[in-house]
């Protein structure tokens, strides 16, 4: 999977868990809570979509690796390759 | 023979639109099966039915904004079809002109139409068949200011929901059909619901601030042996089996209800009466402004993981706009959690008729003085607004001791 196809898939996942964001006016640096507003609820749901989408594990300690697209493709690209 | 009414969804609901039929005249309902969707300022409410037996007529239309009590069907309930006035002697002289004036409607009933869906009441051409899906707020939102029909758009959210994202892009794709049954607002004002939305919490907290004597208390609870057990429970689990430290917050405070039971009620008439279910509201914030508080029915009776799921579906109906109406009104108490991007404590209004809300401020790490030593520990101020005509701040205070003391023993949750 390329970045942009795996940015694709985060955002498909993001607007899943939070369906009153609108897909084209997330930006690469918005926060996830601090911008986009998810609460904590809606990050768990976020990152067990990613978990079922990928695979991977995501313990906790890396949640901030997820804090915004930009940093969550990063990681996502890093993980999947590792 | 009963009359279904709009019910009223909280002391701040006037009316509610009209916009799906679950049920067909016909068929047989239990006592809370959800058989209507109104769309509220509150989002689309799933709508129980609150007797059994069998629908005989629609009465309201679906996109008909009617008020609280408008009634939206009739019901056999199967105890006065039969030939009940003559069967059933009168009790007394009084209640026999009651019984001979309620009979006749029953009694020269036709039997009930089969094709009664649509009545001439309205102008409105008939909705699609099937009615409107699931959508959200803001998806409906949109849809209304561009004049397009709902139902003419593929849902992506969960259980086929309509989602923003599927409005914009039904939207991009081509003209939009218009539906000339919703007039679409001026453009440039959008978030009319949210509008209607702010005008309730204000009918709400205004009734709450000039009818509830409230008094408030404040404690620190050190959460660090919450956050461990938590963090160590997670570590082992994949992401959908994690819990929150809101669910352990939830569950702490249900159990600790146990302490001052009458902190759980609705005080809807003298005497006042603790409720002995807890129905305990969650308050939701909505990423476009307002709030919403459903309720986790029976909390009581949840352990922990009962609660994480509990609170993971009431937030995810919430955001797709399903919530059902037993989950907005019958709410006993309320939590406020402000997360953990909040600031440090909240001081709350009562959500009326309740009599209390308890108020979860962010979790910080603090300086804590532990065996007389001073270290970092991971701390949270929970508050309490209660309501002085049926407690007290003995009372409350034990409440919230209790809070504290089932946190510092997070394996027993």
């Amino acid at each position: 999977m390329t970045p942009a196809d795996i940015r694709t898939a985060f955002v498909d996942d993001l607007v899943m868990v939070a369906p009153d964001l609108d897909p084209g006016a997330i930006g690469d640096h918005d926060h996830l809570q601090e911008d986009l507003g998810l609460d904590s609820m809606d990050f768990l749901n976020l990152v067990a979509a990613l978990h079922k989408r990928f695979g991977l594990p995501i313990p906790e300690a890396d949640y901030p690796r997820l804090a915004t697209p930009s940093k969550a493709v990063a990681y996502l690209t890093e993980m999947l390759a590792a | 023979m009963s009359v279904f009414a709009m019910p009223s969804l909280g002391a701040d609901m006037e009316a509610g639109t009209l916009v799906q039929w679950l049920v067909n005249p016909g068929d047989r309902v239990t006592r809370g099966d959800v058989v209507a969707v109104v769309e509220t300022q509150k989002g689309a409410i799933e709508i129980e039915i609150f007797e059994t037996g069998e629908i005989a007529e629609l009465l309201a239309d679906l996109g008909q904004t009617l008020p609280v009590g408008a009634p939206l069907a009739r019901l056999a309930t199967g105890e006065d079809e039969a030939p009940l006035a003559v069967a059933k002697p009168a009790a007394g002289p009084t209640a026999a002109p009651a019984a001979a004036s309620a009979a006749p409607p029953s009694a020269t009933e036709p039997p009930a139409p089969v094709e009664v869906a649509v009545l001439p009441l309205s102008a409105v051409p008939p909705a699609p068949v099937g009615g409107v899906v699931a959508a959200s707020p803001a998806a409906r939102t949109r849809a209304a200011e561009a004049g397009l029909a709902l139902a003419a758009v593929s849902g992506t959210g969960p259980q086929g929901a309509v989602l923003l994202g599927d409005v914009e892009r039904h939207l991009a794709a081509g003209p939009a059909p218009v539906a000339d049954t919703v007039a679409a607002p001026p453009k440039g004002k959008p978030r009319l619901d949210m509008a209607e939305m702010r005008r309730a919490i204000a009918a709400a907290m205004t009734r709450a601030k000039r009818e509830i004597p409230h008094y408030y208390l404040t404690h620190e609870i050190d959460l660090q042996a919450a956050q461990d057990w938590l963090a160590a429970t997670n570590a082992s689990r994949t992401p959908d089996r994690r819990l929150l430290m809101g669910a352990l917050l939830v569950r702490a405070t249900v159990r600790a209800l146990a302490k001052a039971p009458e902190l759980n009620g609705r005080f809807e008439a003298e005497p006042y009466a603790p409720s002995g279910p807890v129905h305990c509201g969650l308050a939701v914030a909505l990423r476009g402004g307002g709030l919403i508080a459903p309720a986790i029915l029976d909390a009581a009776e949840k352990g922990v993981e009962a609660i994480m799921e509990a609170m993971r579906d009431l937030v995810t109906r919430t955001r797709a706009g399903r919530l059902r109406n037993s989950e907005l009104t019958q709410g006993t108490i309320t939590i406020s959690s402000l997360g953990e991007t909040g600031v440090d404590a909240l001081t709350g209004v009562i959500y009326p008729p309740q009599v209390a809300l308890v108020g979860f401020g962010a979790p910080r790490v603090r300086p804590m003085v532990r065996d007389g030593r001073i270290e970092p520990r991971l701390a949270i101020t929970v508050s309490l607004a209660a309501d002085h005509r049926v407690s007290d701040g003995r009372r409350g205070a034990a409440f919230l001791a209790a809070i504290d003391q089932i946190l510092q023993e997070p394996e027993t949750l």
